[in-house]
């Protein structure tokens, strides 16, 4: 079996932007990039299939030069190897899935695994739109049964396994879980419950500088990657205003009703 | 520079490390933040260590990693640092623990040790099935390991080892011991080193009780009672007090990144704490007086990140002096220890109390200062540089 599997670059979400004056663009100099998080849970539910059924895990991420770390993160986790789209252009999730697109009719894998979303545009489309541009089946938001909490629990039954030919996942959706079996090959996208990624350990860290990782371009793929997103403005959410203590439950319900007018 | 650490990376020490440097550093600061910080406190109440992390230290490859071959990772000595450095930004008794594991017991085996003895311990201990411990100092004999007096005495094809060390962090917990005695009659050129195991008949160990400092990690006593050890377990290749010392140089280059990890802790809690703690009306962090502490403490970490950088360059182009590592030792722990005694005042009573990092820290680095070389010790040792003149012989 062969599973693509996509990490993305993005900006540490532990640490706080900082949007250009002009409110133009973000200021990514002097920023700390990691690994998408969803991303590295792709990653890891790969690795848990080939361990179990055989195969490869290819990683895929499209963006500058730097983006080879990413890569080389998912190698060192345990993937075969990667494939890395040199682009300093800015990429909407549109141009992800076409380009995405491609690399799977080069590749032909049973399988491509992507993060639900990106944690720095929080978009939530690539995986989607991969699927509509490629014809396959599609399960989002591969999640675990909530309640499976110990190890050998979580062990018996994963958010997404492959039985007779069929992928099956668990996904979340409003109000609970659903599992559906989807054909091969497929899109999967994963969510937060779906596992907790492995250390990447300092051996195989050293063994990943060794793994073969191939760039290549939009152009060579045939891929334009005009945006059909445009930015318009970045902006600073509305600062939090000082709460107030009120004295009776009579105020609040006064203060709610005529002040801040949120109930009737 | 630490994971930690990256939103006052002012001087973009970052920017000297390499990608796979970053990635090891990044990866031990997951580990420490999700395996070893939510059970620290907990062990440092009860004076214990969590012996049963070895196997996943092993397996992380922090245990011997700037070692090649028999199991160990062959890290460089940069990346060996900033792994050191993120476990001691966990605590000090865990990086005493990698410490005293890799450079200490599986580094003379590796460099002084037979075939055998390497193929026998080497690849286990990698992995942490098999604990070490290194026994220089004794009761009376510190900063003078030359005067020891344990004794090894060839009686046909053993040695008959009979003496006394102490202060030896993981003792009572350890499969093998590397210990130093003398086998001719009380020159410090007849040292040389053995590898006793576990139980070998007379050799025994028991714990040093009432540590205010490193109480998450194992001190010991080592007694030797007429322990009779095969000759095959002498480590052939050492003799004199430069064996010893040569182990002590590798584990004081790791103390030097790791020490800059204390601080970090200890620097980073202070600094959210001044910034949510109101006093007067408004935070802690907009006094002078508070802010003149963080500014020097931040500057003092930045020079001994640089300082281990640099180390860490020169180990690496295998120019590195023990003088070198003896300024980085001195420096970057006596750094760590006023830090962390700074960060205590400004947490005000909070900084007594193990809700936060920092009087752990502060009192682990006690010890710090005064294991592997006082901070005395080393500046004789700078003076000798400089001078041409030993103050201390």
């Amino acid at each position: 079996m062969k599973i693509l599997v996509t990490m993305k670059r993005v900006t540490d979400y532990e640490r706080k932007v900082k949007i250009a004056p002009d409110g133009s663009h973000l200021i990514t100099e002097g920023m700390n990039f990691v690994a998408n998080p969803f991303d590295e849970i792709a990653v890891e539910e790969a690795l848990r299939l080939t361990k179990a059924h055989g195969g490869e895990v290819v990683v895929f991420s499209a963006g500058p030069k730097d983006a080879a770390q990413q890569i080389r993160q998912g190698l060192a986790m345990g993937a075969d190897r990667g494939i890395h789209l040199l682009t300093d252009k800015e990429l909407d999730s549109d141009a992800v899935a076409r380009l995405l697109a491609k690399v799977v009719d080069q590749e032909k894998p049973d399988l491509v695994i992507l993060g639900k979303q990106a944690t720095d545009d929080d978009a939530n489309q690539a995986g989607q739109l991969l699927a509509g541009y490629l014809g396959w089946a599609q399960g989002t938001f591969a999640s675990k049964h909530e309640g499976l909490e110990g190890p050998e629990e979580k062990a018996q039954k994963p958010g997404l396994a492959i039985e007779g030919g069929k992928v099956h996942v668990v996904r979340e959706v409003d109000g609970g879980l659903e599992t559906i079996a989807l054909d091969m090959p497929a899109v999967v996208t994963t969510d937060l419950r779906l596992n907790h990624p492995r250390f990447t350990t300092l051996p195989n860290i050293m063994k990943a500088k060794k793994k073969k990782l191939d760039e290549v371009t939009a152009e060579s793929l045939g891929v334009d990657l005009s945006p059909k997103v445009k930015m318009l403005r970045f902006s600073e959410p509305p600062a939090r205003t000082a709460g107030q203590i009120v004295d009776s439950v009579d105020t609040l319900i006064h203060k709610l009703k005529n002040e801040r007018k949120v109930i009737a | 520079m630490s994971e930690a650490f990256h939103g006052t990376d002012l001087y973009q020490v970052d920017g000297l490390l390499s990608e796979d440097e970053r990635m090891v550093r990044d990866s031990v600061s997951r580990w420490v933040d999700e395996r070893w910080l939510p059970i620290v406190r907990d062990h440092y109440r009860a004076g214990t260590f969590p012996i049963a992390l070895s196997t996943e230290l092993g397996e992380m490859g922090l245990l011997g990693s700037n070692l090649t071959g028999y199991g160990c990772p062959g890290l460089s000595g940069s990346t060996y640092g900033l792994a050191m450095m993120e476990l001691e930004r966990g605590d000090s008794g865990l990086r005493s623990f990698a410490s005293v594991q890799g450079s200490l017991c599986m580094f003379p085996i590796w460099r002084y040790g037979s075939e055998a003895l390497k193929e026998k311990f080497l690849p286990k201990m990698a992995k942490g099935e098999l604990i070490g411990c290194f026994g220089l100092t004794e009761p009376d004999h510190g900063s003078d390991p030359g005067g020891m007096i344990t004794k090894a005495v060839k009686d046909g094809s053993d040695y008959v080892l009979s003496g006394e060390k102490l202060w030896i962090t993981n003792g009572s917990v350890a499969d093998l011991a590397i210990v130093w005695a003398k086998v001719g009659s009380n020159e410090a050129t007849s040292i040389r080193g053995f590898v006793v195991e576990k139980g070998m008949k007379g050799f025994s160990a028991y714990n040093v009780e009432g540590k205010f400092s490193l109480r998450a990690s194992v001190t010991s006593g080592l007694v030797f009672d007429e322990v009779r050890v095969p000759a095959t377990h002498l480590l052939e290749g050492t003799g004199g007090l430069g064996s010893p010392l040569s182990c002590l140089n590798q584990a004081r280059y790791g103390i030097a990144w790791g020490a800059v990890g204390a601080a970090i802790a200890c620097f980073t809690c202070a600094l959210d704490y001044v910034k949510e703690r109101t006093q007067f009306g408004k935070p802690l962090a907009s006094f002078q007086l508070v802010q003149a502490k963080l500014a020097e403490m931040y500057t003092e970490i930045v020079k001994a990140q640089l300082l281990s950088v640099q180390l860490g360059r020169l180990k690496d182009a295998g120019k590195v002096t023990p003088v070198q590592v003896s300024m980085a030792k001195r420096n970057n722990v006596h750094m760590a220890l006023e830090v962390a005694r700074t960060c205590r005042e400004m947490l005000g009573a909070n900084g007594i109390a193990d809700e936060y990092p920092v009087f752990r820290h502060m009192a682990n680095l006690e010890s710090v200062y005064t294991y592997e070389g006082t901070h005395d010790i080393h500046t004789l040792i700078l003076g000798k540089h400089l001078t041409g003149i030993s103050a201390f012989e």
